[in-house]
């Protein structure tokens, strides 16, 4: 889409002249959507919407109890120290951030009066400062005032990496002053097109200073409240089991309206996603279960119980097949898969478009993630407006034999592709995993068929996906030819996902293979598109530039996407709850309640 | 006999260290790191995984770490847990009465079944009931416990409706219908881990009385005319009870230990699966914690058993 046409479009909501609705629609068409389309109204002088509320209940309390089932429970409850969404899902009960993201990405206020635009001067034209007015009148669960000074703790609680807090990345780089007791603002270093990350969203919560302050640093486990949250959220924290049992109770100082529906809280932990999947949806003893990963075919028959249902929320993440880039068999300095090596077989684009011809990504979808799975041609499947709409993907064992034909790989005796000696013969790891095993098994056999010899391989997860730098097996060391998993897309911006596969960053000895980019993969193009993409404030070039990267993963098919997947849960036929693709499970829970 | 006490506690000493240095080896060299799930997250940078291993001193070399360890062992300080971040003890306190109750009602079980069961069929071997006793024992310990406790899912919670298969450790009643809804939720892992148990150690207390019924003893207690009830219990039973106690005893750290299978279907929140959350999630102080206070256990429980042989027959002697 044009630059200009957009503008006299974004005009012309501010005019008056469209609706809002029908400026996301024209957007959705030209392939740009959800929560972006919303910051590129704000960024264009109109004001971000405010999430739709669908609450219905008239009067607070009066629900009964709420019974979630997380089948791995949360194990600690401060949010700077979530390890895993879990706590973060744990955290979220009971404290609460400035804004929420509701299902299609749309800002939801918490504890912020007012969603920042450049029209009401909350937002900066520059993108380089954020104001945020706090939502006066809040209190923290016993009986103290949140202001201002809870905002800017929570900034230099979390930036002291003698606090080791997990979220560190969000507040090393900005500054956050206070400017009266209901306002703050939030400066970057640099232009920030996605300002909606610092204390938005579950992992981005407030803890309050009054409890805190004596714990910042060093002391940071030792504090009591680690365990016991005092938050602002619409439930009081009465009791933690880590991995077993958190408990909540209505807070009847709650500063929503009417809000919450339910009278107590309990999110149990443990067990297996099966039997949480059976106790909601055919026994209906729980009303909630988080992250069924259970085939659809089970799923399915558990429905036929009539008591609960499978529900799906649209997020960002891909299942994909990376290629590597290096050789993973050629020893240099100590290092397998060193930069300085090329890869014998991949070097050849031909095997590489072969091989994403090999993969049935639809045989996947039916045989395995059922309505859990898109298939994909891309590798950035969310928010709508960064999906590339130039990239197809088709399965043809006849095109990829012909392929690798007419590039000289010709079967040799034992029916396996050869070229100047050299064997098409694969190793193909994965995690330990249900749905990754039967993936290898259909990607296998259609690569038999075109004459590519695979090798699978599968590694527990907890190694795979470890940093040990002692353990080879580990997805960053990358000592196969290709690997599948997945990497969760967090917040609905490609910025942190895509940054990974530029040159600076690939995984090496040196670095202890904390490079992200585990592939390999070096492109001065794709290195200058992410620049680029981070420096620009425009929503259009930017969201084109990321457009241009990941269509640039594809032509160079570093990733074979196989699946674009969903987030699965499980609940009560009665209970509505709002989950969205691109926040944690209990990020609405304020906005749950019950059909009676 | 208290001088023999003292003797093997101290023998004790060693053989405990020997463990726990065994232990600890064995997991600091095992695969897999506590903040794994933080390499995958792309917000979370890579000095923050590498700073709270620092923190948590993960990055020591290993005789470093284990003499840590050991010093604040001897302090009464268990660790502390590197995934809840708080103090291990705490963490294995909040777990214990679950698995106190759920095992150790079991056991009882199990003991309550198998002796007179096993006691019963040896006085009448080859009997109908006998035979009965036999089957079905060894139906029970061929199966495992992970297929019983499914089959009772689906029979007692799905199609019956009848029990609840989510353990709950906050049951919102007070009184009798507490109690009644507690014993309620623990039937059913009762049951499975009961009858497993009663199985094989069915079988083993009929072997154990049908070595001592043939004994010259026994026919000279009956030729004297005492009844049978009398020989039987007297007799018989108190000579074939030591191989018994011994299975019992090296049983006992089990009940503390947990059930990793059972209490994992039956969400119970007991040492069991608190150890294998920790195994997954890589939590090593909790682990090397509870697994240590399993070998204090076995050991303290192996002397028990020495100390209740000497009362069950006195011809053993302390040396």
């Amino acid at each position: 889409m044009l630059d200009k046409e957009l503008r006299s479009m974004i005009g012309q909501v501010k005019d008056g002249r469209m609706d809002r609705r029908a400026f996301i629609k024209r957007m959705a068409a030209v392939g740009l959507t959800a929560p972006l389309a919303n910051q590129i109204l704000a960024l264009g002088g109109v004001a971000m919407a405010e999430g739709a509320s669908t609450y219905k209940p008239t009067k607070r309390g009066g629900g009964g109890a709420l019974k979630l089932l997380w089948w791995q429970g949360p194990t600690l409850l401060n949010p700077h120290f979530a390890t895993g969404t879990k706590d973060q899902d744990g955290s979220r009960l009971f404290y609460e951030p400035l804004a929420c993201w509701d299902p299609d990405g749309n800002m939801k206020l918490v504890l912020a009066a007012e969603i920042p635009s450049i029209q009401n001067g909350l937002l900066a034209a520059d993108g380089k400062s954020v104001t945020w007015k706090l939502k006066p009148g809040v209190k923290w669960h016993d009986g103290k005032p949140f202001t201002a000074d809870d905002v800017v703790f929570n900034w230099e609680y979390a930036k002291d990496p003698a606090t080791s807090a997990i979220t560190i990345g969000v507040h090393r780089d900005i500054v956050v002053e206070k400017i009266d007791d209901l306002t703050v603002r939030l400066n970057f270093p640099k232009p920030t097109p996605f300002w909606a990350e610092a204390f938005v969203g579950a992992p981005n919560c407030i803890i309050p200073k009054h409890l805190f302050a004596d714990y910042k640093g060093a002391k940071s486990r030792e504090a009591p409240n680690n365990l016991a949250p005092v938050g602002t959220g619409p439930y009081k924290f009465v009791e933690f089991k880590p991995g077993d049992l958190v408990r909540g109770v209505l807070n009847p100082d709650y500063h929503m309206p009417n809000r919450p529906y339910f009278d107590t809280l309990e999110m149990k932990g443990g067990g297996d996603a099966v039997s949480a999947a059976r106790a909601v949806i055919q026994t209906g003893e729980y009303d909630f279960g988080y992250n069924i990963q259970v085939e659809d075919d089970v799923l399915l028959r558990l429905e036929k119980g009539g008591k609960g249902k499978a529900i799906y929320a649209v997020g960002g993440d891909t299942e994909f097949i990376a290629l590597n880039s290096t050789d993973p068999n050629t020893e240099v300095d100590g290092e397998r898969s060193s930069i300085k090596t090329k890869h014998p077989l991949f070097s050849d684009p031909a095997v590489r478009k072969a091989l994403s011809l090999l993969v049935d990504r639809e045989s996947v979808k039916k045989a395995i993630y059922g309505r859990a799975g898109r298939t994909t041609a891309n590798f950035l499947n969310g928010p709508e407006k960064f999906v590339s709409k130039n990239t197809s993907w088709e399965f043809s064992i006849e095109k990829a034999s012909k392929i690798l034909d007419d590039a000289g790989w010709k079967p040799g005796a034992d029916g396996i592709r050869e070229k100047d000696g050299k064997k098409l013969k694969l190793l193909y790891q994965t995690s330990i995993n249900g749905p990754r095993q039967k993936t290898q098994a259909i990607v296998k056999q259609a690569c038999q068929k075109a004459g590519i010899e695979v090798e699978l391989k599968s590694v527990v997860a907890t190694v795979f996906f470890s940093s040990d730098v002692g353990n080879p097996d580990t997805y960053p060391k990358f000592y196969a030819d290709m690997q599948m998993f997945q990497i969760p897309m967090s917040q609905p911006d490609p910025s942190q996902h895509m940054r990974r596969y530029i040159s600076a960053n690939v995984a090496t000895k040196e670095n202890k293979w904390q490079g992200q980019n585990f592939p390999r993969y070096v492109n001065k193009e794709y290195d200058q598109t992410i620049e680029a993409a981070e420096g620009e404030m425009d929503p259009v070039k930017r969201a084109s530039l990321y457009i241009k990267a990941n269509d640039l993963l594809i032509r160079d098919t570093v990733f074979i996407p196989v699946q674009h997947r969903l987030k699965v849960e499980a609940a009560a036929n009665n209970l509505r709850c709002i989950i969205s693709g691109w926040a944690n499970e209990t990020d609405n829970l304020f906005d749950w309640y019950r059909e009676e | 006999m208290s001088q023999y006490v003292l003797r093997r506690l101290l023998i004790a000493v060693p053989s405990l260290l020997g463990i726990s240095l065994v232990l600890f080896v064995v997991l600091a060299l095992a695969p897999g790191d506590p903040f794994s799930e933080l390499t995958t997250n792309p917000n979370v940078p890579p000095e923050v995984a590498a700073s709270l291993r620092a923190k948590f001193g993960l990055d020591d070399p290993i005789y470093l770490r284990y003499l840590h360890w050991l010093s604040a062992m001897l302090h009464g300080d268990w660790g502390f847990s590197f995934v809840s971040r708080m103090d291990v003890d705490q963490l294995i306190l909040q777990r214990l009465p679950a698995t106190l109750y759920v095992i150790g009602s079991a056991q009882l079980l199990a003991l309550l079944i198998a002796i007179p069961v096993g006691v019963y069929a040896a006085t009448k071997p080859y009997s109908l009931f006998d035979q009965v006793a036999n089957t079905l024992a060894f139906v029970g310990f061929s199966l495992p416990t992970f297929f019983t406790g499914i089959l009772f899912i689906l029979i007692f919670s799905i199609t019956l409706d009848w029990l609840p298969f989510v353990y709950t450790t906050d049951i919102k009643a007070t009184g009798i219908r507490w109690v009644l809804e507690m014993i309620r939720q623990a039937i059913m892992p009762v049951a499975v881990l009961g009858l497993f148990q009663a199985a094989s150690m069915t079988r083993f207390v009929r072997s154990a009385m049908l070595d001592v019924i043939r004994l010259d003893y026994v026919t000279t207690a009956r030729a004297k005319g005492l009844g049978q009830a009398k020989v039987i219990v007297k007799h018989v039973m108190r000579n074939a009870m030591i191989p018994v106690v011994t299975l019992i005893a090296l049983q006992m750290p089990a009940v503390f230990g947990g059930a990793i299978v059972t209490e994992q279907i039956f969400r119970i929140p007991g040492i069991g699966s608190l150890l294998i959350s920790s195994i997954l999630s890589n939590d090593t102080p909790v682990v090397m914690a509870v697994t240590f206070v399993f070998a204090c256990l076995v050991v303290l429980f192996n002397l028990i058993a020495d100390v209740l042989y000497g009362w069950l027959d006195p011809r053993i002697s302390f040396r």
